[in-house]
């Protein structure tokens, strides 16, 4: 059996966690994107549209990442390609972020007073003009702080992929267990390298989140 | 191109796989809530130098994934002499977990408390945990009551990954099923729209458990 | 001619007639003060006239124009009818200047110098030439009013809708808004105002409707109004002012 040293360890665990990083910005992007799409649809006046928005968040919220990682994966090859597991991981993250951005961003449009609804169409203004020049500009800005919480839920949710067999970080973790037989030092380093790239996350949506509020006070 | 015909052959792995989800959920949301409650309490109102240990345990669970947190206990703690089953290894996941996100939610609801709550209860001659007990604990906790709901729900779908160390949930159930029908996407289908089912019936569950804990209006 | 005439307006919410059947005509350069209890329905004839809210029965036209419910007659009655709500509703996002250039250049599309040159202007006409630069948190409430007073103005409307804009205000603050709004008067702008400001249009205003249950339960000269109220609700009203 080969000797590992802690370094070795490490290292590959580090290069692993490249992917996680590489599979959480396409998901994040991915999922803003589409987001973006469903969130127009949500607050859009057109009914058909908003209600097929409520359902989707509302299934991609209520079923477990897991399932919808196994049904991308299995559900694209039924259309009869061969699905490697990177492109499977990618389009479930990215649907499944977008629906929780969807609703992070239509409660923010929401928080916004209904007197600038008022006042913006008492000065003539249309829909498509209140939402780009008064609504989405106040909307944006308080989304800020749980958008940046929620990127935090991306790159925890990225792990389930090792399950699929895409290997990054938590897969990298199990292949070394297995070939060191040290899963309590893998697997606490693998935390510590997640925790690495979360905690500032964490602290800076906190952080944006605090400022908000003092700059809300003083209104 | 469907094929459902082994749902008649093989729902009673299914129901099996409901019944320890829904036993996971259980004793995870209580335990998960009550420790959430403890640390609640050490964060905002406990000993001091207690609450560094509490933030590190809360800050820790909360920008790590649940598998690793799950594979780290079943894998990793038996190093230092801790074995247990796959389902007490799950269980004890699941609370851990649970435990630090209420924590953060149940804190916002204490920290929403009028400093009246405080003053009152201490010139009613009540030691601080006794203000907490009686006085502070109950309204804050419904106030985020909603919050708390929303959390064991994500608790309850995530749970589905205690399959990987082959706890016999309802996920558990899907693999071994497809693994024997190979209908892998029928299987997946399925089960995914009974957590869909098991997630709004929890909900309600937790909103009933709500308005029985907290009669009145209060708290508001 | 009239300049607004109100006909038959009736308005309900659910099962609540709010209002029941309203006529005014309200002439040029008329200054008109709507008075009466909370809940008598004058806030919501207002916001009909500026269609934030829809009638259900009857007619309401401004200059000639009907009042329909599509967003192009909406946007040219807007144009014509502006609106000071109670909550000043500045746009915190933007400056004061900010305020009054953006409803100009999005909905009528007047070039950016033209729209700056008319936003300073109308601070001037209010006093806040010198806040051109500064975001509603770092003016007071009255200040904040006179904004809006501003931007109303800078889409040159023929008239104004004022839904009681000194109530949410300190004491002390409300004489500067009302002593612009007198300005406005005395300058010919045809003025519609909810108020509990009884003083005010007793000396300022032209008409005084006072409503009741949804209904224009007395309309007159402010003299006549006030020193001989022919009803006891009007009387038990002015009573309690």
């Amino acid at each position: 059996m080969i000797e590992f040293s802690l370094w070795d360890i490490v290292r590959n665990l580090l290069l692993a966690a490249r992917w996680t990083v590489v599979l959480s910005l396409v998901s994040f992007m991915g999922g803003a994107l589409v987001g973006t799409l469903l969130l127009f649809m949500r607050i859009g006046r057109r009914r058909v549209l908003g209600l097929f928005a409520k359902y989707y968040v509302e299934l991609f919220q209520g079923t477990p990442l897991l399932m919808q990682l196994f049904l991308a994966f299995f559900g694209l090859g039924l259309v009869g390609i061969d699905v490697p597991a990177w492109l499977a991981a990618g389009v479930a993250l990215i649907l499944w972020s977008a629906a929780f951005l969807t609703e992070i961003w239509r409660g923010c449009v929401e928080a916004i007073a209904k007197g600038q609804w008022e006042a913006s169409s008492s000065l003539g203004m249309g829909y498509v003009q209140q939402m780009r020049y008064v609504i989405l500009p106040q909307a944006m800005k308080i989304a800020i702080p749980p958008t940046v919480g929620f990127s935090v839920q991306v790159i925890k949710g990225t792990a389930l992929t090792s399950i699929i067999g895409f290997v990054e970080l938590s897969k990298a973790g199990t292949v070394v267990t297995n070939a060191t037989f040290q899963p309590f030092m893998v697997y606490g380093l693998v935390a510590l390298i997640y925790f690495a790239l979360c905690w500032p996350l964490s602290k800076s949506s906190q952080v944006l989140e605090r400022k908000l509020n003092v700059a809300h006070r003083n209104h | 191109m469907f094929d459902y015909a082994w749902l008649a052959q093989y729902w009673p792995v299914l129901l099996k796989g409901i019944l320890v989800t829904i036993q996971l959920i259980t004793v995870g949301a209580a335990a998960g809530i009550a420790l959430g409650i403890a640390c609640a309490w050490v964060r905002s109102l406990g000993p001091k130098w207690l609450r560094p240990a509490v933030t590190a345990y809360v800050e820790l669970i909360r920008n790590t994934p649940f598998l690793i947190q799950l594979f780290f206990i079943f894998f990793g703690l038996p190093s230092l002499g801790l074995q247990m089953s796959e389902f007490q290894a799950a269980n004890l996941a699941m609370i851990i977990n649970l435990g630090a996100y209420s924590c953060e939610i149940i804190r916002a609801g204490i920290q929403a408390t009028p400093r009246g709550q405080f003053e009152a209860g201490a010139s009613l001659a009540m030691t601080p945990f006794e203000t907490f007990r009686h006085v502070i604990l109950v309204p804050s906790l419904q106030r985020i009551w909603p919050a708390l709901c929303s959390q064991v729900i994500i608790v309850m779908l995530g749970s589905s990954v205690v399959s990987q160390i082959a706890a016999e949930d309802l996920t558990f159930a899907a693999n071994f099923i497809q693994s024997r029908t190979f209908r892998a996407f029928e299987a997946y289908f399925v089960s995914t729209a009974i957590y869909l089912v098991l997630a709004i019936l929890l909900r309600q569950v937790l909103i009933a458990a709500g308005s029985f804990i907290f009669p009145r209006r209060s708290g508001r | 001619m009239s300049l607004i005439e109100i006909t038959e307006v009736r308005k309900s919410f659910g099962a609540n007639e709010v209002l029941k059947g309203i006529n005014i005509d309200v002439d040029p350069g008329e200054v008109i003060a709507i008075i009466g209890k909370s809940g008598s329905g004058k806030s919501t004839l207002l916001r009909c006239i500026n269609g934030l809210e829809l009638i259900d029965n009857g007619s309401i036209s401004v200059a000639g124009a009907g009042l329909l419910p599509d967003e192009l007659h909406l946007k040219a009655l807007r144009l014509k009818v502006g609106m000071i709500f109670q909550q000043f509703n500045l746009f915190p996002h933007l400056t004061a200047g900010g305020n009054v250039v953006l409803s100009q250049m999005v909905v009528r599309k007047t070039p950016k110098a033209e729209a700056e040159a008319m936003a300073r202007k109308m601070l001037e006409r209010v006093g806040l030439g010198h806040k051109y630069d500064a975001f509603p948190d770092e003016l007071s409430g009255g200040q904040q009013q006179r904004v809006a007073i501003a931007r109303a103005l800078a889409m040159q409307p023929i008239a104004l809708l004022c839904d009681e804009i000194t109530s949410a205000l300190d004491p002390e603050l409300v004489a500067e808004v009302l002593g612009v709004v007198r300005e406005l008067a005395s300058e010919g702008m045809t003025l519609l105002m909810v108020t509990h400001e009884m003083k005010f249009a007793r000396d300022v205003c032209s008409r005084v409707v006072f409503m009741h249950q949804g209904r224009v339960h007395e309309i007159g000269k402010p003299e006549e109004v006030f020193a001989d109220p022919k009803t006891p609700e009007l009387k038990q009203f002015l009573g309690m002012h």
